[in-house]
């Protein structure tokens, strides 16, 4: 059992984990870019303290805008994935998905997306136009246009043959209210599938590991499925998309900003023996794998059932499943029950096992 | 998936840690060291100690390839790394270690040509890629991963690649048990040996601990059930008053190791006289360097390697950690000065450091009554 000095030190760890992050590097690494602490580090020190302001300030998915009335919501994002195509989509497939699904995470319906190109110069025309009909194709089964544009060439050199930014605009209903603030002990968490297929995707397509495995990326746009899971039941209390830094990083963001505990179950959550397989080899933990065509959802206990049957009724959720539930202690800690019968904290990302998957 | 979810039984680990239960002799608590990093990773990820009695204490050993290695060599890796016609290749938990001044990873945002690879073999294909790049490969472990550095200068050698060079940091794993086993400071009941390292070198070169020290050892897989099994073994031998070499890894490990692994590395190099460990000083005889016939892919001399040694940071504790003497929480700058993100010690950066898979995994109020009733 743990003992009572133990427990000083581990208060004190918490109070510090809780200190408002200072920025101590004096420059930019890699880590910065993970999705995990050291991006949260930048994000809140350096980003929200220069630019701070209410709307950017909650750190979601989306930010919420009302004007007369209207709620929109409006968020963006850039996509450096490397390679340019991968098994199951490209960057243009990806990018379109990547802002659809952020809007749908504030329960928005996407209106329209704009795309920014930074291309590097001797970039093949073809490439180009086989990646803005992908875009095409994919913003059309997301039932979204891309309606502004802008393109940038950059010395070779640069850009690493290209960089796609895209932003969007959704409208969010009314009464619709979807928040951290809103998580209450006994909550149940739901993913719509397997984790960790697009992050293993990638690093297999890169070809450094030399792992033959038939993987693919799971990218695909969730807002029709957000639709209809928040048509179904109203116990929705908050969505979020685990891209990069995994399932673990946005759980951890939630019992931080809920101030409460997430307790998982390991033997519950779904993963493909060919994900599982990979990650063993690597030592990495599927959990903090990216995805792109998954969210997590926060439910109320009595709807956790009923958003179940919907998300599994759903193509891009047959594979949901319930993972874990909400508990009013540790406070801010995700813990996990392993399949072996223990139990483990699941901490937020550190350093950069798999760079540049999105 | 097969071949690891048999080693992961939830129901298999309750019947072990009964049978764990019925050999304790009431009233006496028991210290047992696992030596290597893999299996105190294991440990905490699984969250095997909820499954131990608590008079079981487990003590993490100095098996952890990137703990061990002392500041001054780390200020070297950087120094190679930062030479403008290099491009320095190391495996990926080595990029955050704290040197003097910053880690690899800072390098790299400096400008230094530093990629991650997953073996020395990928270091070479580099090496082969860039014939206009000097490719040095810091090559870090124990007998795990002695062998495929070897293998690789072999290769080097064979396909005559003479831009890859070696900068040697392979230490062995007897002599910092010894040295453990000297230390006044600790009194282990016995030792959880390591798996990996077993199959290169078999269960042989252990046998002193058993016969010398009197304690029982028993070479472990880096499954949560193999961890288990290895403390009933290790008790069952207590209780019948033994103290021997045992091997429950054994659809890995055989007892003579690995004859062509080793002929491999005795191939291309030798033991130096005298070799640094983190927190743990020098020990001799304890590290290798390549042999006078690969002079040609050695890094250390190939360049001028500045060879400074560094004493650690006052206030870290890495050396009690790696000896055991100290739980992880027990140093003073755990969690608070010394984290994950910003590491002061190389406990806290590899996920095979007792700090860091303790800080990971293991930071909560633990509840063993389940256990225990």
């Amino acid at each position: 059992m743990t003992d009572a000095r133990e427990l000083e030190v581990l208060e004190a760890v918490e109070r510090r984990r809780r200190l408002k992050p200072k920025l101590k590097d004096e420059l930019v690494t890699l880590a910065h870019g993970a999705g995990g602490k050291a991006s949260h580090v930048l994000t809140e020190a350096l980003f929200l303290e220069e630019l701070g302001n209410p709307l950017l300030a909650p750190l979601g998915d989306a930010a919420l805008v009302q004007d007369n009335g209207t709620r929109l919501a409006v968020t963006t994002d850039s996509f450096v994935v490397k390679p340019l195509f991968f098994p199951g989509g490209d960057i243009g497939e990806l990018a379109v998905n990547g802002t659809v699904n952020d809007l749908a995470m504030a329960g928005a319906r996407p209106l329209c997306l704009t795309a920014g190109f930074i291309v590097e110069e001797g970039f093949p025309t073809a490439d180009l136009r086989r990646i803005a009909a992908s875009m095409g194709a994919a913003a059309g089964r997301a039932g979204v246009a891309v309606a502004a544009g802008d393109t940038k060439v950059v010395e070779r050199g640069n850009a690493d043959g290209l960089y796609v930014n895209t932003s969007g605009l959704g409208v969010v209903a009314d009464d619709l209210e979807l928040s951290p603030a809103r998580i209450r002990p006994g909550d149940r968490v739901l993913v719509s599938g397997t984790l960790g297929d697009h992050g293993m995707a990638i690093m297999i397509a890169r070809g450094d590991l030399e792992l033959e495995v038939e993987l693919e990326s799971d990218t695909a746009p969730l807002a029709g499925l957000v639709r209809e899971l928040l048509g179904a039941t109203d116990g929705v209390r908050c969505l979020r998309d685990p891209t990069r830094g995994g399932l673990a990083t946005v759980l951890n963001e939630l019992a931080v900003d809920a101030d409460l505990g997430i307790v998982l179950d390991e033997t519950a959550v779904p993963l493909r023996a060919e994900v599982v397989g990979a990650c063993e080899i690597l030592g990495i933990d599927p959990l903090y794998v990216a995805n792109e065509g998954k969210l997590a959802a926060i439910v109320a206990p009595e709807a956790a059932e009923q958003a179940l049957a919907t998300l599994r009724s759903h193509p891009l959720g047959a594979a949901a499943a319930i993972v874990g539930e909400v508990t009013a202690q540790p406070a801010g800690l995700v813990l996990l029950r392993t399949t072996f019968g223990g139990s483990r904290v699941v901490d937020m990302l550190v350093g950069d096992p798999l760079p540049r998957i999105c | 998936m097969r071949f690891v979810d048999e080693y992961r039984s939830g129901d298999l680990a309750r019947r072990v840690s009964e049978e764990i239960e019925t050999l304790l002799e009431p009233g006496r608590s028991y210290k047992f060291m696992e030596v290597c990093g893999g299996h105190t990773h294991a440990i905490y990820r699984h969250g095997i100690e909820d499954l131990l009695p608590s008079p079981i204490d487990l003590v993490h050993g100095p098996g952890c390839p990137v703990c061990v290695i002392p500041m001054g060599r780390v200020d070297d890796a950087i120094a190679l790394a930062e030479r403008p016609e290099v491009t320095f290749t190391t495996f990926g938990d080595m990029l955050r270690v704290p040197g003097a001044a910053g880690s690899l990873l800072d390098a790299k945002a400096r400008g230094a040509d530093v990629r991650m690879v997953y073996s020395p073999l990928d270091a070479l294909k580099v090496a082969r890629e860039n014939p206009e790049r000097e490719v040095v490969f810091f090559a870090i472990g124990f007998e795990t991963t002695t062998p495929s550095t070897a293998l690789t200068l072999l290769r080097a050698r064979a396909e005559g690649i003479r831009n890859f060079f070696v900068f040697c940091n392979h230490v062995t794993i007897l002599p910092a048990i010894r040295a453990i086993l000297d230390s006044p400071d600790l009194r282990l009941d016995g030792f959880v040996g390591p798996g990996h390292v077993s199959t290169v070198i078999g269960i042989g070169p252990y046998s002193f601990i058993a016969r010398d020290y009197r304690k029982p050892l028993v070479v472990a897989g880096f499954e949560p059930l193999d961890v288990l099994q290895a403390v009933y073994m290790i008790l069952r031998q207590l209780t019948e008053g033994r103290s021997e070499v045992e091997n429950q890894y054994g659809r890995v490990v055989r007892s003579a190791g690995n004859q062509r692994a080793l002929e491999t590395i005795a191939e291309t190099m030798e033991l130096r006289t005298t070799f640094e460990w983190r927190g743990l000083g020098f020990i001799s005889q304890s590290a290798l360097k390549l042999r006078p016939e690969f002079a040609d892919w050695d890094a250390e001399l190939r360049y001028e390697v500045p060879g400074v040694r560094v004493a650690d940071p006052k206030a870290c504790q890495c050396g009690e950690v790696l000896k055991g003497v100290i739980k992880p929480w027990e140093c003073k700058v755990f969690g608070t000065a010394c984290t994950p993100e910003r590491p002061i010690g190389t406990c806290m950066v590899s996920s095979e450091g007792a700090c860091a898979a303790y800080y990971n995994y293991g930071r909560f109020a633990r509840r063993r009554e389940a256990v225990e009733a």
